[in-house]
């Protein structure tokens, strides 16, 4: 090879530059070789092309980490002078506005939260599964493709227009089937917010159901299963990192979700159990970590530090919003990242 | 035409939208043998092993005509469908141990079939296994995923699945593509052992593996039934057809 390379005339390397494989057709190779100029151009063109793309990747992280800074930054008088960790987490008494005893406990917004999440999940799992594992295995072509624009159409519904229904159409009709004294309540929210949560539930579950290789459904039928027995011991086994991917992310959306809640949940300050029977009390209004921030920070006044640097006492409520949006970073992350560990850790298991 | 054949197979004809993937063959298979299929690439083989058990059903757009027998029941007729794949072991080109442990995918179709104690399931799934040839080997680790095994006892493992309801008919669709010589011939030697007491249909692309094992053989082309006669007849140097002739000494295909 040496001795032919050397033998090349001078034009020759920078064809070869352009292109991978040398053999390029006698059109490229008269551009290519036309000057340095174009060449100049090509390599800048290039490089503008992959420093673009790099900034959009990066810009992912520079974004999660400036709104964790900006938050973090608001937050931070609260949580260096006047911050009872205990008190703020294991209390319930959320008074930010009080004029005789300020209290900043959110144990009963992390109860509402939790509890308006669970319901969802109630609503959303199996309804969610059973949709995928429907589209998936069960219904045919002309079916599956209506159900799935539906069902992105469903996700495309704004949450405020889910708060709305909450509002005038789920709470009367607590009131009446259940007795209840109010329709805004966690049951209305749940459900309201689990509804939310199928179109994702639905579509990651389909993809992973779809994923699973037609030759295990083979198999599975030549052994004599019926469709349902195939789905339930061989699908499922087989798409479950998926399937809990999809939860996880529901679960995710259900604990970030904010209008739809604070239209829904009546928007009260309680804890929704108790040692009475039946000890969880889907029927008392609540508030959310989300709702609370939505509806207070607007009231809140943002107040400046004094001369000596320190802040008066009215300044922590705004600063105290910015802590709950903290904890709730901290909650989504660790969703996110369990979801990701399972999915991992299910992989390298197989 | 022998009335009694296990399986008699009267102008199967499959259609794959407009592809004809059979083209009205009939044939009988005897009982308790080795029923070899062989046949170049897209000859209808797999097709005809799935109307056997009726997984043709499942196939998207596949229309069928013509009669399966299986002891001169047309299968077509019969309702339950899942207890026809049940009396009919099926294995597929390409191992696929289910996302199971080892001790549930030989347990699973006899747990869907319903009706067994544990203890009756540890008898199935040590004699499948052993019947199989894989017992030895994975006796130690029942409890872990199927899909870890090797290649070549996935390949026996479901083998080991396909027994595990006692068929009558053992259907083995090239069972012995992803798999290594040595297991070839285990797996071999424990075909010639089951054809005691079940039906074998055997397809492969090995025409040497049809005749190492083979009562009788087969040969389709292109959707049609070009011959079925003894094993040693399809191989012999006057089968009585060229385009056999052809095949089995490798001039084509």
């Amino acid at each position: 090879m040496k001795p032919e390379e050397a033998m090349r005339p001078d034009s020759q390397p920078a064809q070869d530059a352009s292109g991978p494989g040398g053999a390029a057709p006698p059109g490229r190779r008269r551009t290519a070789g036309r000057g340095p100029i174009r060449r100049l151009f090509h390599s800048l063109s290039e490089r503008t092309i992959v420093s673009l793309i790099y900034l959009c990747g990066i810009s992912a992280i520079v974004f999660v980490f400036s709104i964790f800074y900006f938050i973090f930054r608001e937050g931070a008088p609260f949580l260096r002078d006047g911050f009872d960790f205990q008190k703020f987490f294991f209390s319930i008494n959320w008074m930010p506005t009080s004029e005789v005893e300020r209290s900043y406990g959110i144990l009963a917004l992390i109860f509402g939260t939790g509890a308006v999440t669970l319901l969802a999940m109630v609503v959303a799992v199996p309804f969610g599964l059973g949709t995928a594992v429907f589209i998936a295995e069960f219904c045919g072509r002309r079916t599956r493709e209506a159900l799935k624009i539906l069902i992105e159409l469903l996700a495309a519904i704004p949450s405020v227009a889910w708060g709305f229904i909450g509002m005038v159409v789920m709470g009367p009709l607590i009131v009446r089937v259940t007795g209840a004294d109010v329709g805004a309540n966690a049951l209305n929210a749940g459900i309201i917010v689990g509804l939310m949560s199928v179109p994702i539930i639905v579509s990651i579950a389909e993809d992973a159901i779809r994923a699973v290789p037609d030759d295990y459904r083979a198999a599975a039928e030549a052994l004599g299963a019926t469709r349902w027995q195939v789905v339930y011991k061989v699908i499922f086994p087989a798409a479950k990192s998926g399937l809990l991917a999809a939860v996880l992310l529901g679960v995710g959306r259900a604990v970030g979700e904010t209008m739809a809640v604070l239209m829904a949940t009546g928007n009260a300050v309680n804890i929704p159990a108790d040692g009475r029977f039946p000890f969880f009390h889907a029927l008392d209004s609540v508030s959310t970590l989300t709702a609370t921030i939505a509806s207070e920070l607007g009231e809140a006044p943002r107040i400046g530090a004094l001369p000596d640097g320190s802040y008066p006492p009215a300044a922590h409520h705004y600063q105290s919003l910015f802590v709950i949006g903290i904890a709730l970073f901290v909650i989504t992350f660790a969703v996110n990242l369990t979801a990701d560990l399972v999915v991992k850790g299910i992989r390298k298991q197989r | 035409m022998n009335a009694d054949a296990k399986i008699q197979i009267r102008n199967l004809a499959v259609r794959y939208g407009r592809k004809e993937s059979l083209k009205g063959i009939s044939l009988d298979v005897p009982a308790n043998s080795i029923f070899a299929i062989i046949g170049p690439a897209n000859s209808g083989k797999s097709t005809l092993l799935k109307c056997i058990n009726r997984t043709i059903e499942l196939t998207p757009g596949a229309r069928v005509e013509g009669q399966v027998l299986i002891d001169g029941q047309d299968t077509a007729g019969i309702r339950d469908v899942y207890g026809l794949r049940r009396r009919i072991g099926m294995v597929f080109p390409l191992p696929v141990g289910l996302p199971l442990s080892v001790y549930d995918n030989v347990a699973y179709a006899p747990r869907m079939a319903g009706g067994c104690s544990r203890a009756d399931l540890d008898i199935i799934v040590e004699r499948c296994l052993r019947q199989a040839a894989l017992w030895d080997e994975v006796k130690d680790r029942l409890k872990s995923l199927g899909t870890m095994l090797s290649g070549g006892q996935q390949q026996r493992l479901t083998i080991a699945r396909a027994l595990s309801h006692d068929p009558e008919i053992l259907c083995l669709d090239e069972f012995s593509i992803a798999i290594d010589p040595v297991t070839t011939m285990r797996i071999e030697d424990v075909l010639l052992e089951l054809r005691k007491n079940m039906t074998i249909l055997l397809v492969t692309n090995l025409v040497q593996q049809a005749r190492r094992l083979g009562d009788a053989t087969c040969f389709l082309n292109k959707g049609e039934l070009v011959q079925v006669d003894r094993t040693e007849v399809i191989f012999s140097e006057r089968p009585g057809n060229q385009v056999t002739h052809d095949y089995v000494h490798g001039v084509f295909g």
